[in-house]
């Protein structure tokens, strides 16, 4: 299947930083790809770039066979910008239809689109007098025009409330099943682990990691962490046994140990039987894996 | 084509709200109304019906106040866009940026004809009451009215390239009082200033038809009192108008605002968002 999305050795430079270095990556139809990076990472300059907003250096950008920014691309992308803006003397039943109409498609259904993304009550107010919140769910109405082949998201979910993003999500799902390929950036991570197909982590406008989650929680090989809560009186024999632990405030003992030695160091505990009362597994958070990769280039 | 049109409608509902087709109407309105009554006072010894001296007064009204409005609706349209952060997602759209352009004059022009035409009429309607025979000046009337709707399309094209180029509303609003100020006012003070000092001989006769032709507003004035042959009762500058011909004062008209949209779009491309 050819990408929807080829990027390859993309390199932009703004005066003399440079925003992007030798980025490649490509994004196949129906696949959700969350793109993730501290501030001033690289994201939004990515998507500008992959929208033809804002020209690049070297390298080169293939958006549905054509180049970024072009009549035929702009046609199958979508876009929602982060804090997305919109006249405030119209109505987000009229700023739909105007997008409806310059798409090409009938500005009349601009009523059910804003239904879709739960806005049918205010249809016929002022933008002027919506909140964060409703303003996004424009922002996302009038993306989801014309059945695009590409959506490119910049913070999609910052103003929503838990319930919206996950009916946000949903509509996500519903897209990619149609085979719409999708890049979203977000700082939420839990929701980028829940809800996306591959992570794309950018630092200091390089692509330090890719991959599912999975790949990422290899690749960066974090020890996981043991806590052994012993049975009453008898910390001070166990802590004699695992020197390598430490005592927490709790009277918990706690282990910190690569992948590999997780099973034999369990075996060696469990064999110790009525010492030990309980005993948790916690292997490393999103956050853990995200801020090992972007530290990396000494962020 | 399609693009076009949907700007315009939009841009049209936005400018409805913001009250400014009231405040433009109202203003030609008012001040037609004003001239007209004005102007009735010292015909009586002319020798040209009643309506076209209301044109000639007319004509110095709109030197003023077209360009003034044109810019006005105008100076925010690429810098407001910019501004409020609409731009990008606009431009992500298959929308070029002259059919964004050409909408959005389509809509101002829209307006700036209304609001011509009602004002005008105004004065029409006042003119022919008091003197029915002024009915048979309505032609140099309809050449005001689409005259004046070239003059405000040059001037709402400038005021899109310096809002383009300002990329801030109160740069913009400041770039268009200055340009309002300068192409209006301060040009024909200065060609009079020449003519003065001159003393009526090489400058007179050779530079001041270009000089005149140059500038859009004074094609604008020349066209309107040589072809309504009220040369006579305007004075000034327009006494100059009838040494040039009708057809370049009029291709002037018709130039300008081409090359004012095309400067608009040259600035518009250069706008990265």
């Amino acid at each position: 299947m050819t990408p929807t999305l080829t990027i390859s050795r993309l390199t932009k430079c703004f005066q003399s930083v440079e925003a992007l270095k030798q980025v490649s990556l490509a994004l196949q139809p129906g696949k959700r790809a969350a793109l993730l990076g501290h501030n001033g990472a690289g994201k939004s300059t990515m998507m500008k770039i992959i929208l033809g907003l804002i020209p690049f250096d070297s390298g080169e950008v293939s958006v549905c066979g054509e180049a970024p920014g072009s009549a035929a691309a702009r046609m199958q992308v979508a876009y929602l910008p982060e804090n997305v803006a919109f006249h405030p003397a119209l109505t987000g039943e009229e700023q739909i239809s105007h997008y409806l109409s310059l798409r090409g498609e009938n500005p009349r259904i601009a009523p059910q689109l804003l239904a879709r993304v739960g806005l049918a009550h205010a249809a016929r107010r002022r933008i002027g007098t919506y909140s964060k919140g409703m303003r996004q769910r424009v922002g996302l109405a009038q993306s989801l025009i014309g059945r695009p082949r590409l959506l490119v998201l910049d913070e999609p979910t910052s103003g929503l409330d838990p319930v919206s993003r996950r009916d946000f999500y949903d509509l996500l799902d519903g897209l990619s099943a149609d085979g719409t390929a999708i890049l979203l950036s977000s700082h939420v991570l839990t929701e980028v682990e829940a809800r996306t197909d591959s992570i794309l982590i950018l630092s200091g406008g390089q692509l330090v990691a890719e991959g599912t989650l999975a790949d990422l929680r290899a690749q960066a090989a974090l020890p996981i962490t043991l806590l052994v809560r012993p049975e009453e009186g008898r910390a001070t024999s166990l802590a004699a046994v695992f020197p390598e632990a430490t005592i927490g405030s709790d009277g918990m003992l706690r282990f910190s140990c690569p992948q590999a030695d997780k099973l034999p160091l369990l075996a060696s505990i469990t064999a110790l039987g009525p010492e030990v009362a309980d005993l948790d597994v916690i292997p490393p958070s999103l956050e853990d894996i995200y801020s090992h990769f972007s530290r990396r280039d000494g962020q | 084509m399609s693009c076009i049109l949907a700007t315009a409608a939009s841009e049209f509902r936005i400018a409805f709200r913001n009250r400014w087709v009231l405040i433009a109407t109202g203003m030609m309105v008012l001040f037609a109304l004003v001239l007209a009554a004005a102007g009735s006072a010292p015909t009586g010894d002319v020798d040209v019906d009643r309506l076209s001296v209301t044109v000639a007064s007319l004509t110095s009204l709109a030197v003023y106040l077209v360009p003034l409005l044109a810019l006005l609706m105008s100076f925010d349209a690429v810098a407001g866009e910019v501004e409020r952060g609409t731009l990008p997602l606009l431009l992500t759209y298959p929308v070029s940026r002259l059919q964004i352009l050409l909408g959005k004059l389509l809509a101002h022009l829209a307006i700036l004809a209304l609001a011509v035409t009602l004002g005008y009429g105004a004065a029409l309607v006042m003119a022919v009451w008091s003197d029915p025979g002024a009915i048979q000046g309505i032609g140099s009337m309809v050449r005001l009215i689409w005259s004046s709707v070239l003059l405000g399309a040059t001037f709402l094209g400038a005021g899109y390239a310096l809002s383009a180029l300002a990329q801030r509303p109160s740069g913009a609003a400041g770039l268009a009082v200055a340009l309002w100020l300068v192409a209006v006012v301060l040009y024909d003070l200065a060609l009079l200033a020449l003519i003065v000092t001159d003393g009526g001989s090489v400058f007179t006769t050779r530079a001041l038809p270009v000089a005149l032709l140059a500038n859009p507003a004074d094609a604008f004035r020349v066209f309107n009192l040589s072809a309504g042959q009220a040369v006579a009762v305007a004075g000034g500058i327009g006494g100059a108008a009838g040494a040039i011909p009708l057809w370049q004062s009029a291709a002037s008209l018709f130039v300008w605002p081409l090359l004012a949209i095309t400067l608009a779009l040259a600035a518009f491309r250069k706008v990265t968002p």
